[in-house]
């Protein structure tokens, strides 16, 4: 205790946060000026991880870049394979078979659901709550085994394709992610069971980073940020793209913009992804998975090794050159992923590479408001409003 | 998304800035308008603020060198760049996309931070990768590159793999 009260309200002291600090679960620095525990100024920085996503776009081909799309928001790759090639499908002005649409919806939904699952684990571990990171990554590994099994990697998924998918879903997905919807609501209950009315959780989230409504739309906040404070807004609502308009399900807006808020929003999302996919499972069509276009898609591997033209075709489509080429013009193209809108602006001049590939990233967007979020609250308060926007580190600087 | 919105957006931003508009394109359900850059402040704050119109929303902000596309070039009197802004009207449910050309001996535009806050960052970054100078911008620095980098990595002149600045980058005189 200082009895000096000089030494309380004296000079700001200069706080530095990161690049490498636990709570920041990626490569990002906050210099924060404070006064005693009060933050007076924030100040971020960032660029730690910039990899020129957009200038690579330059210079690969519009297949090649789906890989680069996986390193965006890591907790969620297959959303991001999902909103890229929707981008280009637009641009290509092609409909995939309905079959694909539906495989492609229910991937991206449990991606969503793995993304909540580790921001809630990390969320939760920066204030101290162990037990619900276990919780949450142990879902989440039942998840990664069903994207494995499915795309073959974990993490790199890169499962979608201009036109279709790498391949169709094995036998036995069905039964697996069944079993998955069956168990997860269990967690998600003890986690209620352990945070919701928990009273350090309420204290240290509730009324902490409050972003009004109106604030939120000026900082251009979208998912369950935007919804956190009010505001009903969903792409997959406002916007139906693929075939969401075909699911019945709910979007869950909170009051206050505050932590807690955004913690519940993103806890009944869970909920509701799961209502999707239950639908898409029971609807899920028979037939093909990828355009009958073989300049578009490539051929089966009976025509490729059986025929002339099939070889044609996938040649063609391999070479470096004559892939898929779309005729000149631009779209942008967006789409609901985890932590909101995340768009892609493609520019075509006609060729096999785009001209210009613009990534719309909501944890950039999210990150900018962090000093309004953070200014005059306690320096704890940081790391919970940190994690509540669930910035990620390869998104953020691309 | 319907297109019927889309005719009176055009009329409503043509009867207001009659000489401004350049181009306007309807593709693929997106709706494109291009204007002169001397309207593009007072046009922002209008399409923001208008009760028919109401784009309360900029979802980004953007900028494409055009230098290796000859038939853009020649349309839009050889300006290298092109200023993109991608607006959404979460009442409307409307987007629409405003282009702005901006010539390379006059690198400068009118920064739309004081009209949404959220342009501040995304100016920042077109400056960045683009060089493009934005006026009256509260603090226009850069935001992914090293603050004393030289040249702008997402114009079509700069070579893909750099040119030779991951070898010469000096960590320890960076005043981070």
């Amino acid at each position: 205790m200082h009895k000096d009260p000089d030494r309380v309200s004296g000079e700001p002291m200069t706080l530095n946060f990161g690049p490498q600090h636990p709570a920041t679960h990626g490569t990002l620095r906050i210099v924060v000026e404070l006064d005693g525990e009060t933050v007076l100024k924030a100040t971020p920085h960032l660029g730690y991880l910039h990899t020129g996503f957009e200038k690579l776009g330059e210079h690969h081909d519009y297949n090649q870049y789906i890989v680069v799309t996986d390193r965006m928001n890591y907790l969620s790759p297959l959303s991001n394979n999902f909103g890229y090639v929707l981008a280009v499908e637009k641009l290509l002005d092609i409909q995939v078979p309905k079959r694909c649409e539906y495989i492609r919806v229910i991937l991206a939904e449990l991606s969503r659901i793995a993304d909540h699952m580790v921001w809630l684990g990390m969320g939760a571990l920066d204030l101290g709550a162990f037990t619900i990171m276990l919780y949450g990554f142990a879902e989440r590994e039942k998840l990664y085994s069903i994207f494995e099994k499915t795309t073959g990697a974990r993490l790199t998924t890169s499962y979608t394709r201009v036109g279709g998918l790498m391949r169709d879903i094995y036998d036995g997905f069905e039964e697996d992610v069944r079993a998955f919807l069956n168990s997860f609501p269990k967690t998600l209950k003890e986690v209620h069971t352990l945070l919701t009315r928990n009273r350090i959780w309420m204290d240290r989230t509730k009324e902490v980073g409050v972003v009004s409504a109106e604030d939120a739309i000026d900082y251009g906040f979208t998912g369950p940020c935007l919804r956190a404070s009010g505001v009903d807004w969903d792409l997959r609502k406002a916007e139906p793209y693929s075939c969401y308009e075909d699911f019945e399900f709910d979007v869950p807006i909170g009051a206050n913009g505050d932590v807690y808020d955004r913690y519940l929003v993103r806890m009944e999302e869970m909920v509701q992804s799961g209502r999707i996919i239950r639908q898409a499972l029971d609807n899920l069509p028979d037939g093909p998975v990828n355009v009958e276009d073989y300049k578009i898609s490539l051929p089966t591997k009976e025509d490729a090794y059986g025929n002339i033209e099939g070889l044609i075709h996938h040649f063609k489509i391999i070479m470096d050159g004559h892939g898929v080429q779309p005729p000149k013009g631009e779209v942008y193209c967006a789409t609901e992923s985890p932590n909101g809108e995340l768009g892609f602006y493609i520019v075509s001049d006609g060729s096999g590479k785009a001209y210009r590939i613009r990534i719309r990233p909501p944890s950039f967007i999210h990150f900018q408001a962090l000093p309004h979020m953070i200014e005059g609250g306690m320096v704890s308060d940081i790391v919970a409003v940190l994690g509540s926007l669930n910035i990620i580190a390869g998104e953020l600087d691309r | 998304m319907s297109e019927q919105h889309h005719p009176l957006v055009v009329q409503k931003i043509q009867e207001k800035y009659p000489d401004a508009v350049l181009d306007v394109a309807d593709a693929r359900g997106e709706l494109t308008v291009t204007v002169n850059k001397d309207v593009i402040y007072d046009l922002m704050a209008f399409l923001k603020n208008d009760s028919e119109l109401t784009y309360n929303f900029l979802a980004d902000v953007t900028a494409v060198d055009y230098s290796l596309m000859e038939d853009t070039l020649m349309k839009y009197d050889y300006a290298r760049f092109m200023l993109v802004y991608h607006l959404l009207s979460t009442e409307k449910k409307q987007r629409l996309r405003v282009k702005v050309p901006v010539h390379e001996n006059e690198l400068s535009i009118p920064s739309m931070a004081s009209i949404w806050k959220v342009a501040n960052w995304l100016e920042r970054e077109t400056y960045d990768m683009f060089g493009i100078i934005f006026e009256n911008h509260p603090d226009l620095r850069r935001i992914l590159m090293p603050d004393d980098y030289e040249g702008y990595p997402l114009r079509k002149d700069y070579p893909l793999r750099g040119r030779g600045e991951r070898e010469t980058f000096n960590f320890e005189q960076q005043n981070l």
